[in-house]
């Protein structure tokens, strides 16, 4: 019992642990939004143009959440300034202004060559590093992301739903949309020290999409998304403890099995409910005969 | 069994509310930034009148539907529902119904997720449902006779039905108005007909409609008033006194023929002699060629 306890005892694991358990849960739970808005790449590619901010921050002794936040801010709104223009997509905007923004990073990089740790840290996470204001900013983040989350929840649904229609009915898609790339580019400059540069795409896009495959329910989705980050940012943390491999890896490759163990749950069990293949015209193709509750009362 | 509609006479857009209009656009030039789409218009709907827009793809139909809520760059003129100027999020007693083929059938939303969009406005800070929502929900979907699948995910419901659900979410909010695009674009024909019956009950009930619709002869032909548009106002009346050849070939710059019969109009290609030779002479070229690469291939 000791033994199993026995990382607890050690300051840098309790404040790892919290920290990791908070980026997962908050990752599941703002990675259903980028999952279901289909912005799956711009989680990849938000973390690479934030990483050029770290390093803008640091050439210029800005405050590193300052500094990485506002670039990775700015990028968000870029990338959706870009996409707007009809002929520039949204990827192709995702990586136009990543990419440059990395660039930006690693040029600083091999010009001043003085922080090659800090470099490594950023791109695969050092959740041994995470100090007591690194824990009270993702803890600030996780609180505002889900306040934001649970005020904005009608407006938020609507606009993931139907993007076109949601204004029609007052959803002032404009300012719901820039308040979502703040809460994204928090959410991934906070989780860079836990996860890392090339690991935060997996942790926003993974405990979402097996969220997906459990449930058909918008609300749960949420709440299963957060719970997936969080347990395999705790069990990942614990994981990695014993097995001596990196965190951020063992938090993802974790997540990765549980997709697959969902996968696998959702393709051998029968579905509760009927199945139906419907083609992109929205009509209806039976598999197997409607049940008296299915058909249209005439 | 299919039937025919038969909508409420004496809901002509000349008629009911005076010289107002529930809708009214005045000299209303519009377009996305490059040349208008619709130019000139100058329109009034009275309450309770049912009106279907026709033209061909591109002519402006969508978008003069978009005019009516704000929802399109306006270069001159002037939009007022129930004497509101119209701006765009700010007309929340207009309900929407987009085409079914816009719909992401994969979310993972229910019935009652979807419907409770249309009142976000009523409680846009509170994530859950009510009793009060959930009243009007159930409400909702009893009158439109899909009572008790509110907890349905959106995909596992007919077309007759889906198309139901969004008529639900646009009702829900007690819209003055109701916009319908294509509501009968990729629907078999006896839920064409449902969908059509459904429409004359709401119009019956006083519900102010316009809709528009590919389909002359099987709904256009049954509404007491239609607008014909490409680019501008080409006619708007009885079906019965526009759908003439001249107007539509108009409308459509094609070669249509008019035929009345027992009080019925038929639109027809006027040359349908030389669209089936031209097909019958691709049929044969590649029915020569599948004989051809078979008797090679034995």
């Amino acid at each position: 019992m000791n033994l199993l306890g026995e990382p607890f005892g050690y300051e840098f694991f309790r404040q790892g642990l919290f920290a990791s358990v908070l980026v997962g849960a908050v990752c599941g739970l703002i990675g259903v939004y980028v999952v279901l808005r289909r912005m799956s790449y711009i989680g990849h590619g938000l973390s690479h143009s934030v990483f050029g901010g770290a390093v803008v921050a640091y050439v210029a002794s800005i405050d590193f959440y300052l500094g990485a936040g506002l670039w990775g801010f700015l990028s968000a709104l870029l990338i959706n300034a870009v996409a707007r223009r009809r002929k520039v997509g949204a990827d192709a905007a995702i990586g136009i202004v990543t990419t440059a923004s990395f660039a930006v990073g690693v040029a600083l990089i091999s010009r001043t060559r003085s922080f090659t740790r800090n470099f490594e840290a950023a791109l695969f996470g050092n959740i041994l590093g995470v100090t007591v204001v690194d824990l009270i900013a993702v803890a600030i983040v996780a609180g505002a992301v889900t306040a934001f989350i649970i005020l904005y929840y009608k407006r938020l649904l609507f606009i993931t739903f139907d993007p076109e229609v949601a204004p029609i009915y007052g959803v002032r898609r404009g300012w719901v949309d820039t308040l979502f790339a703040l809460a994204l580019a928090a959410v991934i400059v906070a989780s860079i020290n836990v996860v890392g540069v090339t690991l935060i795409a997996a942790t926003l896009v993974i405990p979402a999409s097996t969220a997906r495959l459990l449930t058909d329910s918008f609300a749960r989705m949420l709440a299963v998304s957060t719970f997936l980050g969080a347990g395999a940012g705790l069990l990942g943390m614990y994981l990695s403890y014993w097995l001596g491999i990196s965190s951020g890896a063992t938090i993802v490759l974790l997540e990765a099995g549980f997709f697959i163990l969902a996968a696998a749950w959702t393709a051998i069990l029968p579905r509760r409910r009927r199945r139906t293949a419907i083609p992109a015209s929205g009509r209806l193709v039976e598999d197997r005969p409607l049940d008296a509750g299915v058909l249209e009362p005439h | 069994m299919t039937s025919t509609v038969a909508f409420p006479a004496g809901h002509a857009a000349s008629e009911g509310d005076g010289e107002a209009g529930l809708v009214r656009l005045e000299g209303v030039t519009c377009g996305y930034g490059g040349p208008a789409v619709l130019t000139g218009i100058d329109l009034t709907i009275a309450s309770g009148a049912i009106v279907g827009v026709v033209g061909p793809s591109g002519a402006g139909k969508t978008t003069l539907l978009r005019a009516m809520v704000g929802a399109v760059p306006k270069l001159s003129g002037s939009v007022k529902v129930a004497g509101r100027r119209v701006s765009f999020g700010s007309t929340p007693k207009v309900g929407w119904v987009p085409q079914l083929e816009t719909v992401d059938w994969d979310f993972p939303a229910t019935v009652a997720e979807v419907v409770l969009m249309g009142r976000w406005s009523r409680s846009p800070w509170r994530p859950w449902m009510t009793v009060d929502d959930r009243r009007a929900v159930e409400a909702i979907l009893e009158r439109l006779a899909i009572g008790g699948l509110g907890g349905r995910q959106i995909r596992e419901l007919s077309g007759g039905q889906q198309q139901r659900v969004f008529l639900a979410r646009a009702m829900i909010g007690q819209p003055l108005l109701l916009l319908l695009d294509e509501p009968t674009s990729g629907v078999d024909i006896k839920t064409r007909d449902d969908i059509l019956h459904l429409l004359a009950d709401l119009n019956d009930d006083g519900m102010t409609i316009v809709l528009t619709t590919h389909e002359i002869n099987s709904v256009a032909a049954h509404l007491p008033w239609v607008i014909c548009v490409n680019g501008r106002i080409i006619a708007e009346g009885d079906p019965d006194d526009i759908f003439t050849a001249e107007i539509l070939n108009e409308t459509y710059a094609a070669d249509l023929r008019v035929v009345r019969q027992g009080g019925a109009v038929l639109v027809a290609d006027a040359a349908p002699h030389r669209l089936r030779a031209a097909l019958r002479h691709t049929h044969d070229g590649y029915e020569h060629a599948h004989h051809e690469h078979g008797s090679s291939g034995r």
